[in-house]
């Protein structure tokens, strides 16, 4: 499966019939820190995504100060 | 995971809540942390006329989206901070959004201001960019709502942005920082509008989902200056926190608000001025604005 990633944008391959919970940790990535972006909505961390698929986990701190 | 409301699918997981939502119950849960927000804090009267100051990012356009449907008269702020790219494609979000939304939008030039852009100002000063960049946003923000009769200012600040506030001035025990840190500051003087902050309810995640939810095309990338700013350092270890136990930084937050802060608050009002070039309010006689803009002109 293919992982976009970003600031900034790119993408990374890894074994995909896993559940995205499993993916985040392989990547070192805590789940309250990114949405996770299938086609045209969000998936919870529970969801398995497939070989052929794409996610975005898209970084969702904003901001220096005021 | 299922919605904790209707049992379908859900699209996002609230740990601290111990709830998954889908969709339309996740949007209505987020306007419901808003009005409650409001509510709590009596921010905004019904159909107020309301400056929303927004950077393009998800934040502010989620908090102006909400407004907007609530039936708050809003316009939108978007102060040009001059930061390369990031401020040409920011300033490119809020405008595609005020048009789709059909709301007025008012652009103002940070360098029209104080005679130069954020880099120029972070250059002159030797200090860090956010400082200066800061100072110069309250200001503008202020003399806007004031030139164009708004009551009121309301900024996207989330749960997230406060809670790491909170935790800087902690650290620091900056005590005179602590009263003011507020989802809600009172105008204190007949030349400072009210400030609110309607989403410190709500997580950074929690916003960032709403804005994806409801199309909203903001900014991803940050401000370049953002990286290493204390206050993402400071959000990062909260984060951790936050996933060794879920709620943590929502307690650290409310706890405060509810507990702590009365204790802080000043029992004698600082004495406030009007700035002798300006005009703005200042505890001095010549407000930081202007200190910091005269610094420019020296320099530049
Ligand atoms: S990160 Fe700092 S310099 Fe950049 S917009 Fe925010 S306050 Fe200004
Ligand atoms: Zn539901
Ligand atoms: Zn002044």
């Amino acid at each position: 499966m293919k992982v976009v990633l970003r600031n900034p944008r790119r993408e990374v391959d890894v074994a995909g019939g896993r559940r995205v919970r499993d993916v985040l940790k392989d990547l070192d990535i805590l789940p309250e820190t990114v949405l996770v972006i299938r086609g045209d909505t969000l998936i919870t961390a529970d969801q398995v995504v497939s070989d052929g698929e794409t996610i975005e986990l898209r970084p969702v701190m904003s901001g220096g100060r005021a | 995971m299922k919605c904790r409301k209707c049992g379908g699918a859900a699209v996002l997981e609230l740990r601290r809540h111990n709830a998954a939502f889908c969709e339309p119950d996740f949007l209505e849960f987020f306007r419901n942390q808003v009005r409650e927000a409001i509510r709590k804090y009596r921010m905004l009267a019904p159909g107020e006329r309301v400056l929303v100051a927004v950077s393009g990012g998800k934040d502010s356009l989620a908090l102006w989206d909400v407004l907007i449907d609530e039936g708050y008269q809003t316009t939108g702020l978007y102060l040009d901070l001059g930061i390369f790219d990031y401020s040409v494609e920011s300033k490119a979000r809020c405008e595609a959004f005020a048009a789709r939304r059909a709301a007025p939008l008012i652009v103002s030039r940070v360098a029209d201001a104080i005679g130069a852009p954020v880099p120029v100002i972070k250059n002159v000063t030797r200090r860090p960019p956010c400082s200066g960049c800061g100072l110069s946003k309250r200001y503008l923000m202020n003399r806007a709502a004031l030139e164009h009769g708004f009551p009121v200012v309301a900024t996207g600040h989330n749960l997230d942005d406060e809670a790491a506030t909170l935790f800087g001035s902690v650290m620091h025990w900056q005590t005179d920082a602590l009263p003011r840190q507020s989802p809600a500051l009172a105008s204190t003087h007949p030349k400072l509008v009210r400030r609110v902050k309607p989403l410190y309810r709500l997580s950074e995640r929690e916003t960032a989902a709403f804005a994806f939810l409801r199309r909203i095309d903001y900014i991803v990338e940050e401000c370049p200056f953002a990286k290493g700013a204390t206050s993402i350092q400071h959000k990062q270890i909260l984060d951790r926190m936050e996933d060794a136990s879920p709620g943590a930084k929502h307690n650290f937050l409310f706890g405060f608000l509810e507990k702590a802060q009365p204790a802080f608050a000043r029992a004698e009002p600082v004495a406030l001025n009007e700035c002798a070039r300006c005009g703005q309010v200042t505890t001095g006689t010549l407000c930081a604005f202007c200190k910091l803009a005269d610094q420019v002109k020296r320099a530049t």
